[in-house]
């Protein structure tokens, strides 16, 4: 069936809600109003409120809650309703969601999948369009998720609810009702930790995820140059085989990423071609990123997120180098 | 118009008091002799664990620890009161807790060595040790929503510190609980002190269990160092919890050692404030009581601490035999072992990164 994202994602939950009893999803607003963008509409006329909990105002409870019931043997869903607001609660995901394992030796995992809204491109108040991956695939235990299409992000929501870790899952705002495409009916899953390749090329490679594919593929296709495009889709832990294999192949590589270019995911991507496959490029890394500051207020936005252009003289300075 | 709409009021409840003296009119019925007796081994086991605890830290067998001196009763009167299938999620000062929920000795030990190996307990439901004052709170709420969710009866009972009830994480943990009525206990360890910040320096209220009252809950106040007391009201709290109505319990005590192995407590109080509450301790009431029954005297006494000595030695000798695995850190990460991960590990192995302990000598 033709769905977008939020479509996709929605028939995700429902099919998991169906599958397992254990399957409860929690947040503020993902009852009776859907979820601000709609994402859970329909699940608690469907699933009752036990199951789809609107919960008081309070993130750091929402996530520790989750753990919680994590471990009492439930399979948590909560929603932060935009990625801006779950540094209240980031002391749960860093302190007990990625440790749980490790504290008690694999004898007390926590499953549960995070699911927020990130990223900007839809000019929204400040701290809803953050695009804060960074943060979190620096730590180790957490598994971060970003998905770039509709069919991923069904299949990789199934697949994270059928592990055994904590699992954040991003969804780019500007990807959820962006475009339609063919959605299997039935569950599958897409797996977590490899990366896809979204088209084949010679000349370079573009490694990205989330809001920027569609924005990368249309800049290659328009300039007609030949290149391998890596959607990353699970950032960490990051799929270095397809990185390096890539890399490898063109010799040429491009990071393209919507978050803050210092410190950023892209500078782990060089960091791993830099040491393995250093020998095998042709020209030094680059990378295209948003600016090294905050996430500017809407008016400012155009300026600040990487743009055709920005990504266009990219590759044309690559494949000049 | 002018009306009230709210209206409190805090219960301080204490059975046995500091001279022996039962509160026949609180003494629960199934408070026999025989219990308290218990209640008196346990809490004299778990003194006796943490002066074994203290000495081996000075020793450098263990590292950092918190000592319990002090609030024996409220952990062992707690304890004794929970029912098979309860879940407990403590803070890190809860030992006799552990001891009484059944963890053996020398897991406890390993933890204290430094090896995340004591926690790994396999169906274990109670969470171990969480150092973030007050985040595990929310879990605890998770915890009950999930045994009410199974339709269980079972009930979850979280530990905090009086330091803790300032921390975001237990307010809303409080709120939570109240809004989805969740089986759950939340025991406030007034001990008084949060390492060298007073009890009126966390807050103005004029209990801690009045917070309660703001997320819709129950709260009540117990004399700490009444085990008695203690094991009343944390039971008819297990008994109101089981309904799904939470009550958070304020337990006045008093830590009479160091907040831990680290902390020089003569920098922020006074002899004279320990030696008042050293009058009050938890374990003279209870022998007075016992001796004053008959049931208790200094032969019973010396043979309980040789009993004690032998089990503590014999956990000790094993715990201190235990071999970690170094390599296993990377072992319980994810479910799953990342590529990325496992070249992490293998890089280590080869390089015998093991093998070089110099650092640490
Ligand atoms: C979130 C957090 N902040 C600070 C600390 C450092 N710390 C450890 S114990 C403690 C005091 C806790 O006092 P209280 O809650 O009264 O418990 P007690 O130690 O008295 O049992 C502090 C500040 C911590 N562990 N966690
Ligand atoms: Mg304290």
């Amino acid at each position: 069936m033709q769905m977008n994202m939020v479509a996709a994602i929605n028939n995700a939950l429902s099919q998991c809600m169906e599958e397992s009893d254990r399957v409860v999803l929690l947040g503020e607003d993902i009852g009776k109003d859907g979820g601000v963008f709609r994402v859970t509409d329909g699940l608690q006329a469907k699933f009752g409120e036990n199951r789809v909990i609107d919960t008081p105002l309070a993130e750091s409870s929402i996530l520790g809650m989750s753990i919680g019931m994590a471990l009492g043997g439930l399979r948590p869903v909560p929603e932060i309703q935009f990625a801006g607001f779950m540094f209240l609660g980031f002391s749960q995901l860093i302190n007990h969601a990625a440790r749980y394992r490790s504290r008690t030796r694999s004898t007390k995992p926590v499953p549960m999948v995070v699911r927020t809204p990130v990223s900007g491109g839809v000019r929204t108040l400040e701290h809803h369009s953050d695009s804060p991956e960074a943060y979190y695939s620096h730590i180790g235990g957490l598994v971060v998720v970003e998905p770039s299409n509709p069919y991923d992000a069904k299949g990789l929501l199934i697949k994270s609810l059928h592990m055994e870790d904590p699992i954040l899952f991003l969804e780019p705002t500007k990807i959820y009702r962006l475009f339609k495409q063919d959605v299997p009916d039935e569950m599958y899953e897409v797996p977590i930790g490899k990366a896809s390749k979204v088209s084949d090329g010679a000349q370079l490679s573009v490694i990205t995820y989330g809001t920027m594919v569609p924005l990368v593929k249309s800049v290659v296709q328009k300039k007609g140059v030949s290149a391998d495009i890596l959607d990353l889709r699970t950032i960490n832990p990051l799929d270095e085989s397809a990185i390096l294999e890539t890399a490898r192949k063109t010799g040429r590589v491009l990071i393209v990423h919507e978050a803050e270019l210092s410190f950023g995911v892209g500078a782990e991507v060089a960091a791993r071609i830099a040491e393995k496959a250093m020998y095998d490029l042709s020209a030094p890394i680059m990378r295209v990123a948003s600016p090294s500051l905050p996430y500017p207020f809407p008016g400012y936005e155009q300026y600040y997120v990487p743009n055709e252009l920005k990504i266009s003289q990219a590759i044309d300075k690559l494949l000049s180098a | 118009m002018l009306k009230k709409t709210f209206e409190g009021f805090v219960d301080y409840i204490q059975v046995l008091d500091e001279f022996g003296t039962v509160d026949k009119s609180l003494l629960p019925e199934d408070v026999t002799d025989s219990m308290i007796l218990e209640m008196y081994k346990s809490m004299s086991k778990a003194r006796a664990l943490d002066a074994k605890a203290l000495s081996l830290q000075r020793q450098g067998r263990i590292f950092t620890y918190p000592p319990l001196l002090g609030e024996e009763a409220s952990q062992v009167g707690s304890a004794m009161a929970f029912r098979r299938g309860d879940i407990i999620v403590p803070n890190y000062r809860q030992h006799a807790v552990f001891m009484l929920r059944g963890l053996p000795l020398d897991r406890w030990f390993v933890s204290l060595r430094g090896f995340e190996d004591g926690a790994a307990i396999n169906g274990a439901k109670d969470t171990p040790v969480s150092v973030p004052i007050g985040t595990h709170l929310p879990h605890a709420v998770g915890l009950a929503y999930a045994e009410k969710y199974k339709k269980s009866g079972n009930v979850v009972v979280s530990y905090i510190g009086d330091g803790g009830t300032s921390e975001g994480d237990f307010y809303e943990a409080l709120n939570f609980a109240g809004v989805f009525k969740v089986p759950l206990v939340i025991i406030i360890v007034n001990n008084q002190w949060a390492i060298s910040v007073p009890r009126r320096r966390q807050s103005a209220a004029q209990t801690l269990a009045q917070k309660a009252f703001a997320a819709g809950l129950k709260g009540v106040q117990v004399d700490g160092n009444d085990v008695v007391g203690m094991y009343k009201v944390v039971k008819d709290a297990l008994s109101a919890a089981a309904n799904n109505e939470p009550t958070v319990i304020e337990c006045i005590t008093y830590r009479l050692s160091m907040h831990t192995t680290a902390d020089d407590p003569t920098k922020y109080r006074t002899d004279g404030e320990v030696k008042e509450w050293e009058a009050k301790e938890p374990l003279i009431r209870v022998r007075r009581y016992l001796t004053s029954r008959n049931l208790w005297d200094d032969s019973k006494e010396k043979d309980m601490q040789e009993e004690f000595k032998k089990e503590i030695d014999e956990a000790l000798a094993k715990a201190e035999a235990f071999k970690p695995d170094p390599k296993s850190i990377f072992e319980h990460i994810y479910s799953f072992m990342p590529e990325v991960l496992k070249e992490e590990q293998d890089a280590a192995i080869a390089a015998g990164f093991w093998l070089d302990t110099s650092s640490h000598e």
